[in-house]
């Protein structure tokens, strides 16, 4: 199966692309909505600013197809900034309103710790978990981001703990995301992958 | 469970090739970067920098052809600077594979461009890179390539480039570069005791005590060095489990 890439200007779509194809998954560019609707499995990577990737998915009309496609059961893997998207706001651009297929909201993290969260840290799990499937309880992910979803709900699988817990790994149904960049997280990312493009097999 | 201290090589590239010099002066060639990059890959390393210490305009298409060399060889994050002017400058660059910039001499002259910068791709993207000298018992930042002093105190710079939306701030001690006697970690210190950004430190590594003090009495994030990995002085495996065995969070590999 293909994977389809959001594609919508910002992100780092080309560093994704490289971990997928190391992993032997081909996978397209989606910048237009007739090519969500396509879709087999959507892929939503995500660095920078709420507003830019909200904005963007507005501006290019993705919004509807996104929430259409993973309606239909497509498997789906949000990214970094592509998990806080899930949710219903951010505090990061109060204004927008994100893809609201979770409630709550995204919040910042505590300024008692060094902002961005940078660099490598590890996870709590707390649920059995697809995503995490063979990898060891001890590794290490990459972070970096200064906003975070805080609130633990049911499809939280894994929290980071920094500055206070918050939800690195979540899983309901057909949407999987993570807060960290598992195409930048060495082999335990590469796992994280592995482990969603079998899902979507 | 906690962040790991990072241990970060620094590929300085002149053109294709990777460099390495003594205070900043007597350049030698150190190797291909893309190999070296693969290499550090494998070997543990928890993000790698490359410089374009050339950084002239008509260097500039063989610089980005390096980062997408390099960036092909890495699951580990890269950053790339040298030479970034504008924000234009710095999309090629992360057009190229970097996941951040690192902004120097531009910054000095016109400090609007790291919030430009910033506002355009995030501050985790943007990282502030100082290189400072102590002259009469004081910081002074230092511009191009370490020639020039700037009319700039290093530890007030820090800040103003974080208020200005820097996500991180790479200390370079001119002092201590290439000397291999230890980073400094006074001027770190300092340096991470008034910013709320993590801090990278950078010159004079040699031995894995020089890291042990950085990441402690230095309050470092992050240790940068180059030419003791490039010339496997110090392989980063046994450099982590020194640190580990210390009780200083690291990220082992496997």
């Amino acid at each position: 199966m293909k994977i389809t890439l959001l594609d919508y200007g910002a992100g780092n779509v080309a560093s994704v692309e490289r971990a997928l194809q190391r992993l032997g998954a081909e996978s397209q560019r989606a910048t237009t909505p007739e090519c969500i609707a396509k879709a087999e499995a959507l892929l939503l990577p995500g660095v920078g600013h709420f507003e830019t990737l909200m904005r963007a998915l507005d501006d290019r009309k993705l919004r509807t197809p996104l929430l259409d496609a993973v309606g239909r059961a497509v498997p789906f893997l949000g990214i970094c900034l592509g998990l806080q998207a899930l949710y219903a706001a951010s505090d990061e651009a109060p204004e927008l309103t994100g893809l609201q297929l979770l409630p709550v909201r995204v919040r910042s993290l505590p300024s008692v710790v060094k902002l961005p969260h940078m660099g490598w840290n590890q996870l709590l799990m707390k649920k059995k978990s697809v995503l995490l499937d063979g990898v060891a309880s001890d590794a290490y992910f990459y972070f970096a981001h200064s906003y975070a979803v805080i609130d633990q709900r049911e499809e939280t699988v894994a929290v980071c703990s920094y500055g206070t817990e918050f939800v690195a790994v979540l899983e309901k149904e057909n949407i999987c995301a993570v807060q960290f960049h598992p195409e930048k997280s060495g082999e335990a990312g590469a796992q994280v992958l592995r482990n969603f493009l079998r899902l979507c097999a | 469970m906690s962040l790991a201290r990072r241990i970060i090589p620094c590929l300085d590239v002149d053109g294709d090739r990777v460099v390495k010099g003594v205070n900043f002066v007597a350049l030698r060639d150190a190797g291909d970067p893309a190999q070296l990059a693969a290499r550090y890959n494998t070997e543990g390393a928890d993000e790698l920098v490359v410089l374009d210490i050339a950084a002239s305009r008509d260097q500039r298409p063989t610089f980005l052809e390096t980062i997408r060399r390099v960036a092909a060889e890495l699951a580990i994050p890269l950053t790339a600077g040298g030479g970034i002017r504008a924000v234009e400058d710095a999309r090629c660059v992360l057009r190229a594979g970097a996941d951040k910039i690192t902004l120097n001499t531009a910054a000095v002259a016109r400090p609007e461009l790291i919030s430009e910068a910033s506002l355009e791709f995030g501050a985790q993207a943007v990282v502030l890179a100082i290189d400072v000298k102590r002259v009469a018992g004081q910081w002074v930042v230092m511009v191009r390539g370490g020639r020039e002093p700037a009319n700039r105190d290093a530890i007030a710079w820090a800040r103003e480039g974080v208020t200005l939306g820097a996500g991180e701030i790479l200390v370079t001690s001119m002092d201590r570069d290439g000397t291999k006697s230890g980073f400094d970690a006074e001027l770190t210190a300092a340096m991470s005791s008034v910013v709320s950004v993590p801090v990278i430190a950078s010159g004079g590594a040699k031995l894995p005590a020089h890291f042990a003090e950085i990441f402690t009495a230095g309050h470092a994030d992050a240790a940068l060095a180059a030419s003791i990995f490039h010339d496997q002085i110090q392989p980063i495996r046994e450099l982590k489990a020194y640190l580990s065995a210390l009780g200083i969070p690291v990220r082992l590999p496997c």
